[in-house]
């Protein structure tokens, strides 16, 4: 189970002809693909399009009223490579996953893919995990739409220009034959807004259809000599075929300005900003009517050479706002102004950055630089800065920490990098080879752990030159979502067949955490439409790897280190595998605690868990929270006024996990730490239990109180 | 060409109202861009948000931004709503925590001239904070000063007592004091129609969002309140020491010295309270020869000698841990109601060293020293033990602990410690005549002392290893700021590598 249900999304898929559709981008790309009469979905989770995955593993009932097949897969070249079914078949089919990291691994299927070409729809929905709160390489998607010749749709950021894009990308597909591209950026997922539904369409082909009437056609297969005739049909039939549909559909939008000299171009997605940027410039008005003339290219690929050449007619300049490098379109407006022999000065990353993400600030000083360049009739000096505002950044000077994410609160990963930690002390510092998920937090304080990361389910494989040497071995971690994505292959079958001496940690939470908690094959969740509880230990043998430890409760801190050692340690060839298992408890507690509450409403006898430090022995050393930095263990001001330092202090969002007291333990820290627990409708034996033990315990702290007060 | 027309002036123009909202992970800030939302399409407006939720879910800090637009302004042709805030151009910043605010004046999101600021003042620490070996907390004054001067209008007090005292969270207390600072175009009740629709948590949000409206409608910003250290009850005893006690005592070390001779008291007896005393003597009497001068000297020297004295051993953990007071203060802390149980649980370690410190000290030295006893007791204290203190059993197991305090005179450590504490404030004595803030500064150096187990021997060496160079520093008029300087180095890594690094750096090795 996802980390929530997503039944009310659902409903919204259901809404028909002339009904408001009212919520998330990515959720009305959910809903335009059921609009377009896709045949079959597939997808690899990740931010931004993760809900996209999620909630169409809700709508398993809708999908099987339509007849429409949805695919969890398990990587996302295994997604890409699904739209394989339209190659053949009239079939309409989409595959999502986060860029550019899934482009990375998908570009072989999708390379493919394009070679031969479709004649069915093909859409690949990309969310481009760029900017701000990112958690990727920052890379452009535009690139791969490049080299394989994929159409790249980048649409204006509202909802329903976003709906519409993916309408006229499917025709775009089927006129060209060619798989096209839809670039979402983060924000743009997840806006708000709303259109008007469609009706959903069932396909008129399914996939029964095409089984009962295999249709082969060689010369959409890969291989020489019709990769060489593929190439040209790229060139000299998809191509030209794909710029006529663009130019007679107006799939670019152009808005006239009365600054008929000069013109701003931009890829569809940076169109909200930028004209906020001009409205606060005083250069356009809210409503999006512009002084300046403005090109909105909603195909960012390929361009269309006539309307470049259209739109600089009688301009002295342009300025191209493009996001991200290498600055493509700037480089091939250059290529086409001079092809045609155009004066026209091309702006761009001369006044716009080369690097980082477009944001409002950004934007609006580029635009305002091109403009008193070119018309400083049309705008005001920049007023002078606010003497408040420095002041109040100066005051901020060094009082401001970053916040990058971390570990939650009782996460089962932690205790995994406390065990490592206390390793560290006996051993020594190790190499360790991380791999993308929760655990790659361990890079960052208090756990310092981790040297290089390479990529999904390639921690294994980053480790294996590293093979070990003199005693000493390197150390890979890898999660069970990159275990399952390529890490069997990549970094476990890999180190069997090199006979690398290395050891694995497998984080086993039971779910692909860090994209939001999906399912995957080894979860022990059991859901109706997907085979699950198939354990790591038995994939991990089965390639061949004799030395597997499994621990089932990764808060052992102590056990942990000991197996840890054991692996560092023994003489045992080849590679070493640990897989530590704990449910992840964000999940967890989703999970627990609605049913922990409705036991005790029930009357129902519910014991709960949470620690505590006594503040009178701690001595504000903080070493507890340099082995753990749960966001329940902070600090507090101390209570002793002999005492400077802060005292270590548990919030009441703390779960019992049970990590300080094992940390505490294994670490030999401070007797600080408690663990209360809190019984609810306790039964007559507690109640009948609790008198007795108070009665007594009562009678000796009175004594001792009475004697502390005569000795006083 | 068709010319549109376009009112750019400032003065006519319609604008959407910009809100941006700073939370963490897990706060409620969808939460409350959604509520935002709902009010404003059932206030006739149109609305539209953006976040970057992501991996930022996973406690980091995030945005969520909100444009709202009239819409009887919309005149048949939509607005085009931001995705993200240009800065000089927010109208409102949501903040659930200060730093958060103090982070949105540093993204230039509040100005001057537009920004209404709504910040909860209370901290949630961030890890550099929380990691340090001393006190790594940033000035939360300078956070607050900083939201002052760059906000038009600051509404900031602390949310998350409120959140607390309401059972709910800080994003209600936020949407209250959104309401309550009168920047939006929407009636009280229209807000509260919203968390109505909402359907989950409505009476405590409703509950919450009252206590927000009402601190914000009366404006202010206030840091939350500094619950005062534990009050120090002067006792008829310690009274009665300090009216014989030498010297001249000031505002600064008169607190100092009664907290200090009552933790001695508490943690022996009268005799131990009045060898504290003595000790300081000395003490006090180089502060009283001079004369108005501020008494730094026996106020830290008193802090130190106090910490020092009351060393924690497992007989005073066992007396802290099985007091009813102790008991109160748990119940108090994890919130257990009357109709409630409660059982504490100890996580403790002792090992042989701790074991062997408490005993009689011959008794002790032979543990320690004789290796198969040692083997044996080392392999009894391997793993750490968990006392369950509200079972009678493990209540009584302390008990005795506790009551060994009779004997704690002649135990090992006793002994041990005494000797430790004499040589320090012997040289802190020596050295005041010559160089007063040295031996300040030598006093100070004690509090790197502290803990139990590693932590207590690692504080140790360092200490010692400060304590060496004071004889050289004796004559350096800049002694006492090196001295400081290196009690710092120290308190910046576990393994003293600062303190090494900055031992060589002033040719001191």
């Amino acid at each position: 189970m996802a980390e929530r249900s997503f039944k009310s999304e659902v409903e919204k898929l259901r809404l028909g002809a002339g009904q408001e559709f009212r919520g998330e981008a990515i959720l009305a790309v959910t809903k335009a693909l059921l609009q377009s009469g896709v045949s079959y979905v597939s997808g690899y989770q990740g931010a931004p399009v993760s809900h996209l995955v999620d909630v169409l593993n809700d709508a398993s009932g809708l999908l099987k009223e339509l007849g429409v097949r949805f695919e969890s897969s398990a990587n996302e070249a295994a997604a890409a490579a699904s739209l394989a079914a339209s190659v053949n078949y009239p079939l309409r089919g989409a595959c999502t996953f986060k860029a550019t990291v899934g482009t990375n691994v998908a570009s072989d299927a999708i390379a493919n893919l394009a070679s031969g070409g479709v004649i069915g729809g093909a859409l690949i929905i990309v969310g481009e995990d760029y900017g701000e709160g990112a958690s990727i390489i920052q890379e452009r998607s535009h690139a791969y739409a490049m080299k394989s010749q994929v159409w790249l749709l980048d649409p204006r950021p509202n909802v329903a220009s976003i709906v519409e894009s993916v309408e006229k990308g499917f025709q775009l597909s089927e006129i060209s034959n060619t798989p096209v591209m839809l670039e979402l950026r983060i924000r743009a997922c997840h806006v708000y807004g709303s259109f008007i539904a469609k009706d959903n369409v069932r396909p008129s082909f399914g996939g029964r259809d095409a089984l009962a009437r295999p249709e082969r056609d060689i010369g959409r297969i890969a291989l020489p000599p019709t990769t060489y005739v593929h190439e040209q049909d790229k060139i000299g039939r998809r191509w030209p075929a794909a710029l006529r549909f663009i130019v007679e559909n107006k799939l670019n939008e152009f808005f006239d300005g009365d600054a008929t000299d000069i013109g701003i171009v931009m890829q569809g997605g940076m169109y909200n900003n930028t004209m906020r940027a001009l409205e606060v410039l005083g250069l356009a008005d809210i409503y999006g009517n512009s002084r300046i003339p403005l090109y909105v290219l909603n195909v960012t690929y390929p361009l269309v050479d006539s309307e470049f050449v259209r739109f600089c007619a009688g301009k002295k300049a342009i300025l191209i706002v493009e996001e991200g490098q290498p600055e493509f379109i700037e480089q091939a407006v250059n290529t086409i102004l001079r092809r045609a022999d155009i004066q026209t000065r091309v702006e761009g990353k001369g006044m716009l950055p080369m690097a980082g993400e477009y944001t409002g600030g950004v934007l609006k000083s580029g635009l305002r630089q091109f403009v008193e360049k070119h018309r400083p009739d049309l705008i005001a000096p920049a007023p002078d800065v606010d003497a408040r505002i420095p002041k109040a950044r100066k005051t901020l000077e060094g009082n401001l920490e970053g916040r990058p994410p971390s570990f939650c609160t009782g996460c089962p990963e932690r205790p995994i990098f406390a065990a490592m930690k206390l390793v560290e002390r006996e051993l020594g510092p190790q190499h360790v080879s991380c791999d993308v998920g929760c655990h790659l937090f361990s890079i960052l304080p208090p756990f310092n752990i981790g040297n290089t990361m390479m990529g999904y389910g390639l921690g294994g494989a980053a480790a294996s030159a590293l093979s070990g040497e003199s005693g000493r071995r390197p150390i890979a971690v890898i999660g069970d979502g990159g275990f399952w994505h390529n890490g069997l292959a990549s970094s476990v079958g890999h180190a069997v067949f090199n006979k690398t001496d290395s050891v694995t940690i497998v984080v086993d939470n039971g779910y692909a955490a860090a994209t939001g908690g999906q399912d995957i094959l080894s979860s022990s969740a059991q859901v109706e439409s997907r085979s699950t509880g198939n354990p790591i230990e038995k994939a991990v043998r089965g390639v061949g790897v004799d030395w597997v430890r499994t621990l089932t409760r990764t808060y052992d801190v102590a056990k942990m280190r000991d197996i840890l050692r054991e692996a560092l340690t023994t003489t045992f060839p080849g590679p070493k595998v640990i897989i530590a298992q704990s449910e992840c408890m964000l999940n967890k507690q989703r999970r627990i605690k609605p049913l922990a509450r409705a036991a005790v409403k029930r009357g129902e006898r519910v014991v709960r868990e949470r620690f505590g430090v006594d503040a009178e022995t701690c001595t504000g050393d903080h070493s507890c929270i340099r082995l753990s930095g749960c966001p329940s263990l902070t600090i507090a001001p101390n209570p002793d006024p002999l005492r400077r330092e802060p005292v270590t202090r548990v919030i009441n969002s703390c779960v019992g996990c049970g990590l300080c007291g094992e940390v505490s333990h294994a670490a030999v820290l401070c007797p600080s730490f408690y663990r209360a627990s809190i019984i609810d409708n306790p039964t007559g034996w507690d109640r009948f239990k609790a008198r007795i033990r108070d009665a007594v315990i009562g009678f000796l702290q009175r004594r001792m109180d009475r004697r502390a007060l005569a000795s006083a | 060409m068709n010319k549109p027309v376009i009112d750019t002036s400032a003065s006519t123009r319609v604008r959407p109202i910009t809100i941006a909202v700073l939370a963490m992970g897990g706060e409620g800030g969808g939460v409350l861009a959604d509520w935002i939302i709902d009010l404003a399409e059932h206030g006739g407006y149109l609305a539209q948000t953006t976040s970057v939720p992501g991996v930022a879910q996973r406690t980091g800090a995030t945005i969520y931004y909100v444009e709202l637009f009239p819409k009887a302004a919309a005149r048949g042709q939509a607005p085009v709503l931001a995705l993200m805030p240009v800065p000089g151009d927010v109208d409102i910043v949501l903040a659930s925590e200060l730093m958060e605010g103090a982070r949105a004046v540093g993204r230039g999101l509040v100005t001057p001239d537009r920004t209404t600021l709504i910040a909860s003042t209370h901290r949630v620490y961030s890890m550099n904070e929380r990691i340090a070996l001393t006190d790594g907390r940033v000035n939360s004054n300078a956070l607050l000063q900083s939201c002052t001067d760059a906000a038009r209008k600051l509404h900031a007090f602390d949310m998350a007592a409120l959140a607390e005292a309401t059972g709910s969270l800080v994003s209600a207390v936020l949407f209250g004091a959104l309401a309550g600072a009168g920047v939006l175009p929407f009636p009280r009740p229209a807000f509260e129609a919203t968390i109505r629709r909402g359907g989950v948590g409505v009476e405590s949000s409703l509950k919450a969002f009252a206590a927000g409206f009402d601190y914000a409608a009366n404006g202010g910003a206030t840091l939350p309140a500094v619950k005062p250290a534990d009050a120090v009850v002067e006792s008829e005893f310690v009274r009665s020491l300090l009216a014989s006690f030498g010297g001249k005592v000031t505002a600064t070390s008169q607190p100092l010295i009664v907290a200090g001779v009552s933790r001695v008291l508490d943690y022996q007896d009268k005799d131990y309270a009045r060898l504290y005393l003595d000790r300081l003597a000395p003490v006090a009497a180089i502060d009283a020869a001079r004369d108005d001068a501020p008494d730094d000297l026996l106020s830290e020297t008193a802090r130190q000698l106090a910490l020092g004295m009351a060393y924690e051993d497992t007989i005073r953990v066992a007396e802290l841990k099985i007091r009813a007071s102790r008991f109160e203060k748990v119940r108090e802390e994890v919130g257990v109601t009357d109709v409630q149980l409660l059982e504490i649980a100890e996580f403790m370690h002792p090992r042989t060293q701790e074991i062997a410190e408490t005993l009689p000290a011959s008794l002790g030295r032979l543990i320690l020293n004789v290796g198969w006893i040692r083997a044996v007791t080392d392999r009894l204290t391997r793993s750490g033990r968990v006392i369950r203190t509200t079972s009678l059993r493990g209540f009584l197991l302390l008990y005795v602990v506790a009551s060994l305090k009779p004997l704690r005179a002649r135990s090992l450590r006793y002994i041990d410690e005494q000797k430790r504490l004499s040589d320090w404030l012997d040289i802190v004595i020596a050295v005041a005549p010559k160089n007063y803030d040295l031996a300040v500064a030598v006093a100070r150096v004690r509090e790197l002392v502290k803990g139990y187990g590693d932590t207590h021997e690692r504080g140790r060496a360092k200490f010692d290893a400060i304590m060496a160079l004071v004889q050289k520093l004796a004559a350096d008029p800049n002694g006492a700021r090196t001295l400081d300087a290196l009690r710092k180095a120290a308190g910046q890594d576990e393994n003293g590598d600062a303190l090494k690094r900055d031992i060589a750096r002033y040719n001191l090795a």
